[in-house]
């Protein structure tokens, strides 16, 4: 891996994002139309006694799911593309390495998964009234941490799919599991006990623990930073696993 | 003094299927050397050994006097796919200047390379908004860049205009007497005149491997085209005797 290959790597997918503008707007524009959406069902509700109001609750863990959800599918489908376009096997002719590649999109798009989570917590909490004990930056930290995670697996899933359209199938597979089983819908505390050992293997069930602790304390606590650790060293090893996926000789 | 690329008794499988059935061939240095034949007769799987990007069943491929695909070969050859491998969404200048940069070189080399294609006119064009034949000189602006040793191109010149294929073929000539070695793919026989040596081959054997006078003076016509077929139907008959 060298700099100045993976700062251009980086700058040159951040530039592809640019050319759509389309893009870029649906990446900033959706989430805060979602979190209206959701900010209108729960607005007559009832806030639970002792708890965060419902709205507090979802739009926290929502905060963190965009950018998980958004750079999964931006990743597969970007990285397909270089598959099937021949650019990536041209890429490996060249002297670039292959983390110089897994980490410009870990960097391009968490960046962008940063960039989304920002300006949709600035709406949860200047509109929308959202109000958590800590910090909005440690909610913007998680979401960007989740980016990368998702920027990840999206890399390490590219390379089992052959067609967009099953791409795109590997969103439902990955996403859908954790989305059930990170406690938002049940506790998982409340949950049967083999669901519970299966929700305790899936990364994104630290990430919202991890939002849950910053919409609880207003400090820090070590349970969150030992979360996030767990989400980045998740986010990793994927990167560790796409890297096997990329190979130079193919048949 | 040695040859840019030595093949010796390559074997590749591809799908289960034999593409390449032994093949020994040389790519001698600062030479155009073309490589010819119908479509699907391997002259893809020939150049992606020689760039080290095809898993090989056997025999060796050297480049360079290392073996294909070594590391160090990557900043000194240089490899155009048949499919124009740019990024549609990014611009000519884009591109190269992306592509300048994993070679070591600097936006100057790629506004350059840019201008040697003759997209100069275009580089702040959107890749995906070009003509097929401008994506594939797009496409050959990202390999001239870094300027490598070796030149490995598959068909660089389909879908191009006559004076922009003639043009081309005249900077093949230029780079190659700087000391360059190309290595041409065409299904077009009339390329075959343009190279100065040429490998022919069929169904995943090597036909001919001369200069085209050689060719034309053991076959006794002019036409390489129909040189080619003589050389065909002389190597079924000698098959079948």
């Amino acid at each position: 891996m060298t700099g100045r290959i993976l700062a251009a790597t980086t700058a040159r997918i951040l530039r592809q994002l640019r050319h759509d503008r389309r893009t870029v707007a649906l990446l900033v524009v959706v989430p805060s139309v979602l979190l209206a959406l959701v900010y209108f069902m729960y607005v007559d509700q009832p806030t639970p006694p002792g708890g965060p109001s419902t709205f507090d609750r979802v739009a926290l863990i929502m905060l963190g799911f965009f950018p998980f959800i958004i750079m999964f599918l931006v990743t597969s489908i970007a990285m397909l593309r270089e598959r099937t376009s021949g650019t990536l096997e041209r890429l490996l002719t060249t002297p670039l390495g292959k983390l110089d590649l897994l980490f410009g999109y870990g960097i391009a798009f968490g960046l962008a998964g940063v960039a989304q989570s920002s300006v949709a917590s600035l709406v949860a909490y200047l509109v929308f009234g959202l109000d958590t004990a800590g910090s909005p930056w440690l909610v913007v930290l998680i979401a960007g941490v989740n980016a990368v995670l998702a920027v990840a697996l999206g890399l390490f899933c590219s390379a089992f799919a052959r067609t967009e359209f099953q791409a795109v199938q590997f969103m439902p597979v990955v996403v859908a599991p954790q989305l059930l089983l990170c406690g938002l819908f049940v506790p998982r505390g409340q949950m049967a006990g083999w669901l519970q050992a299966v929700s305790d293997a899936l990364p994104l069930s630290y990430a919202v623990e991890a939002l849950q602790e910053v919409g609880a304390h207003p400090e820090p606590t070590g349970t969150m930073w030992r979360d996030i650790a767990i989400v980045a060293g998740a986010a990793l090893a994927a990167l560790v696993l796409a890297a096997a996926t990329l190979r130079r000789r193919s048949g | 003094m040695d040859d840019a690329v030595a093949v010796r008794d390559l074997v590749v499988d591809r799908g289960g299927r034999r593409v390449l059935h032994g093949i020994s061939c040389a790519v001698p240095r600062g030479r155009v050397t073309g490589l010819l034949g119908p479509s699907g007769s391997g002259k893809t799987t020939l150049m992606r050994a020689v760039v080290g990007v095809q898993t090989v069943g056997a025999g060796t491929v050297a480049v360079l006097g290392r073996p294909a695909g070594s590391a160090e070969l990557r900043r000194r050859v240089g490899y155009l796919t048949q499919a124009p491998s740019v990024y549609a969404d990014l611009t000519v200048r884009e591109n190269a200047r992306y592509f300048a940069v994993l070679q070591g070189r600097g936006r100057a080399d790629a506004d350059r390379a840019v201008t040697d294609v003759g997209l100069a006119s275009a580089a702040d064009q959107l890749v995906g908004s070009l003509s097929g034949g401008q994506r594939s000189r797009a496409s050959l602006a990202c390999v001239l860049v870094g300027e490598p040793e070796l030149v490995v191109l598959d068909e660089p010149t389909v879908g191009q205009d006559p004076v922009l294929r003639a043009d081309l073929w005249a900077r093949f000539h230029a780079m190659a007497a700087a000391g360059t070695t190309l290595l041409v793919s065409s299904h077009v026989m009339d390329e075959a005149a343009r190279c100065d040596r040429l490998l022919l081959i069929r169904e995943g054997r090597l036909v001919a491997d001369d200069t085209p006078a050689a060719i034309r003076a053991a076959t006794g016509v002019d036409d390489l085209e129909e040189a080619f077929l003589r050389l065909i139907r002389d190597g079924e008959r000698e098959a079948g005797s």
